[in-house]
């Protein structure tokens, strides 16, 4: 199963038109993937909050969005999660790299994933973690739960899922 | 002038545009001089009021207009090159430069020292900057309105705030009306 082209087909046939993504060694061949297909309007994001406000305005102007980014991006965005995302009742599904969790190579990586998961519960966030390829197959439904209660909705994606970092 | 004071010149021209305004006391000063379905005011989380914007103008075709302040694009630079990058023709970011954080005090931003915000945006990529001083921005709003192109305005004004009360109007109230207002 090609991982990247599964998540990018759900994303359009939920009508997911807008795509925002601050890059990650894991996550560029989906977003590789999402800048190729036309019914994607991809527009990178310099930082995730930036994004999500890119995504709260498409929104609102009749586009659904997603955004795709790494855990450490949980750091930079709970204000951002708690006083628009949540605060206006937005949908808002967040593709994120789990760096720091099984088959990481990067230590550092490890200090925010250890905070991850305990964020999200904090912020009473949905959250999901793909582990094994197969997961990928709850991601459809996942998509149409998100647009169902109109909340953010975490996906953590890690290394595993993503079939490890080769030789590194 | 002040901001409220240039607020006062525009609502005849914003009432009837998609307007996206800046968190804090600006939201105050629109909301009570002239509220309207058509305003999205920010609560909270400031800085994305030109990224809101943004995805807005992105995603249908109607004018956006954001209000936005210095110290607001000084929290989210990375604001720029996306614009600069990306913006459509129906975007159009109004920076009221007063050079001070006024919600919180009036405190000095760099704005109003040696940082050029209309620079910084012209280097970012946006290719219609406009400086305006106060009295004249309800024309070059009008005239950036008529250009249909993206433009990112950069208006100076004297430091100040008017006295508004706080908005009351619950966040979800706020954005289903203007959702409702976008797609009339």
């Amino acid at each position: 199963m090609n991982i990247d082209k599964k998540i990018a087909d759900d994303l359009v046939a939920n009508d997911i038109r807008f795509v925002t993504t601050v890059p990650c060694k894991q996550l560029a061949g989906v977003i590789e993937e999402v800048d190729q297909r036309d019914d994607i309007f991809h527009i990178p994001s310099n930082k995730e909050d930036e994004g999500m406000g890119l995504c709260a305005g498409a929104w609102m102007g009749g586009k659904r969005p997603a955004i795709i980014m790494q855990n450490t991006a949980i750091g930079v965005t709970i204000n951002t999660l708690a006083t628009l995302i949540q605060y206006y009742r937005m949908p808002l599904p967040m593709i994120i790299s789990y760096r720091g969790e099984l088959r990481e190579p990067v230590a550092c990586q490890v200090e925010m994933a250890v905070h991850t998961k305990a964020l999200l519960a904090q912020l009473n966030i949905p959250t999901y973690h793909f582990h094994w390829q197969r997961d990928v197959e709850e991601f459809d439904n996942i998509l149409k739960y998100t647009f169902m209660c109109n909340k953010p909705v975490a996906i953590l994606t890690d290394a595993n899922f993503w079939g490890g970092y080769g030789d590194q | 002038m002040i901001r409220s004071e240039i607020l006062k010149d525009i609502a005849p021209i914003l009432r009837d545009k998609l307007v996206v305004c800046n968190i804090g006391i600006p939201s105050q000063e629109l909301h009570a001089i002239d509220d309207q379905p058509t305003n999205f005011y920010m609560l909270g989380t400031m800085g994305l009021a030109s990224s809101i914007g943004l995805g807005l103008a992105l995603a249908q075709p109607k004018p956006v207009i954001v209000i936005d302040g210095d110290g607001s694009v000084l929290t989210n630079l990375g604001t720029l090159p996306t614009i600069g990058n990306n913006a459509p023709s129906n975007y159009i970011l109004m920076i009221i430069d007063n050079g001070s954080y006024g919600s919180t005090g009036d405190q000095p931003t760099y704005t109003g020292m040696k940082t050029d915000l209309a620079g910084m945006a012209r280097a970012a990529g946006c290719d219609n900057v406009v400086e305006v001083q106060d009295v004249d921005t309800g024309e070059a709003l009008q005239k950036a309105i008529e250009d249909g192109v993206a433009t990112v305005m950069v208006v100076k004004c004297d430091s100040g705030n008017a006295k508004m009360p706080v908005i009351s109007m619950d966040p979800v109230v706020i954005r289903d009306r203007f959702m409702k207002a976008v797609a009339g």
